[in-house]
C-alpha cells in the first residue's frame, strides 16, 4: 500500500519535476488587453513550430519553451512589431523549422512548380487524346 | 507495343524509390540555430546563484573567448555533462553559465552536488537569452569569441570526446 503510494505521488511529481518549478511567463497563458493585437498574435502563435514538441503549434503546446515563446510573440506585438516581423525573428534564429507557413525558397520551390507542371502535362495528354476527335 | 505505355509506371517506381530511400536516412530533428557568425542580443541576467555574479553582454564582449552553457537544474542530462564541464574548466577554459526558468535553491543543491565549474551563472526565467541565441533546448553550449560573437553550437549534453572539440572551438575564436 505505502509502495502504491509512493508510485502515485511519483507519477504526479514527475511532469511537474520535468521543467522546474518556475512560474509561467507573465504572457504565456494571458492575453493581450487590445483585442485586435491578442488576434494578431493568436494568429501568428498558431503558425509557429513549438521547439520541444515539434509536432504542436506554440499556441497548441502547453510545454514551458512554447509559453516563453508565447511570452515573446504576445510582447513583440504589444509593442506595435508587425507580426510577420516577430516570425522573422524566429526564424533567423530557428530557421523554416520554426514557422509553418509555407516559403517558396531556393530549397522548397519544386513543391509549388511540380503540381502545375503535373497539370499541365495531364492536359495535354488528355487535349491529344480527346480533343482533337471533337473538331 | 509503345514504350511510352510503361512511363507512368516507371514514373510510380521512381517515386517509390524516392520514397523508400528517405525512410531509410535517420530523421534529423536537431534544431541549430541561425545566430552562428553573429553577435549576441543585447541583456542583462541577475544571478542565479548566491554564489556567482550574473550575466551581461559586455561580460563576454571583454577580449576572453569563453563557453555559454545554457542548462537548469530541472534538466537531467546536465547531470551526466556535470563531469565534462569540470574537465573544460581544469584544461583552462572559463565557462559562464544561463540557469533557465530555475530557483536559486533548487540551483545551489544542484551546484552543491554536482560541482559548479561556472564563473558567472545568469538568471533566464523567461527564455529570453535562450530564444535570442537561437537555443532550442537544455543542455547547449555555446562559444563565444572575445567580442561577443557566438561562433560555435554544441546541442545537447557533453560527452567526454566532445571535450577536445570544444577546446579546439575555443582556440578557433581566439583562446
Amino acid at each position: 500500500m505505502r509502495l502504491l503510494a509512493a508510485f502515485l505521488l511519483a507519477v504526479i511529481a514527475a511532469p511537474a519535476l520535468a521543467q522546474g518549478s518556475a512560474p509561467p511567463a507573465p504572457y504565456a497563458y494571458r492575453q493581450l488587453d487590445d483585442p485586435a493585437q491578442e488576434a494578431a498574435a493568436q494568429e501568428l502563435m498558431e503558425t509557429l513550430r513549438c521547439l520541444k514538441c515539434q509536432s504542436q503549434s506554440i499556441a497548441d503546446s502547453d510545454a514551458p519553451m512554447a509559453g516563453d515563446m508565447r511570452h515573446q510573440v504576445r510582447i513583440r506585438i504589444a509593442a506595435g512589431e508587425q507580426p510577420e516581423d516577430v516570425r522573422a525573428w524566429l526564424m533567423q534564429r530557428y530557421g523554416d523549422y520554426v514557422s509553418y507557413a509555407p516559403v517558396v525558397s531556393a530549397r522548397t520551390w519544386p513543391l509549388f512548380v511540380l503540381p502545375i507542371v503535373f497539370l499541365l502535362t495531364i492536359a495535354a495528354v488528355l487535349w491529344r487524346r480527346f480533343g482533337k476527335g471533337k473538331v | 507495343m509503345n514504350w511510352r505505355v510503361w512511363l507512368p509506371l516507371m514514373l510510380f517506381a521512381l517515386f517509390l524509390g524516392v520514397a523508400a530511400y528517405q525512410l531509410t536516412q535517420p530523421k534529423d530533428d536537431v534544431v541549430t540555430s541561425g545566430m552562428i557568425g553573429q553577435e549576441l542580443p543585447y541583456f542583462e541576467l541577475p544571478p542565479a546563484h548566491s554564489e556567482n555574479p550574473g550575466v551581461t553582454t559586455a561580460d563576454l564582449r571583454d577580449g576572453k573567448p569563453r563557453l555559454l552553457n545554457i542548462w537548469a537544474s530541472w534538466c537531467l542530462p546536465c547531470i551526466a555533462e556535470a563531469p565534462q564541464l569540470e574537465a573544460l574548466k581544469e584544461q583552462g577554459a572559463e565557462i559562464v553559465g544561463i540557469a533557465i526558468r530555475d530557483d536559486p535553491e533548487d540551483v545551489a543543491q544542484f551546484l552543491a552536488r554536482h560541482g559548479n565549474p561556472y564563473t558567472r551563472i545568469g538568471r533566464d526565467d523567461l527564455s529570453e537569452v535562450q530564444l535570442g541565441i537561437g537555443s532550442s533546448g537544455v543542455p547547449e553550449t555555446f562559444v563565444i569569441d572575445g567580442n561577443g560573437v557566438i561562433t560555435y553550437q554544441h546541442i545537447g549534453d557533453i560527452r567526454a570526446d566532445d571535450v577536445p572539440v570544444l577546446l579546439e572551438k575555443l582556440r578557433e575564436a581566439g583562446a
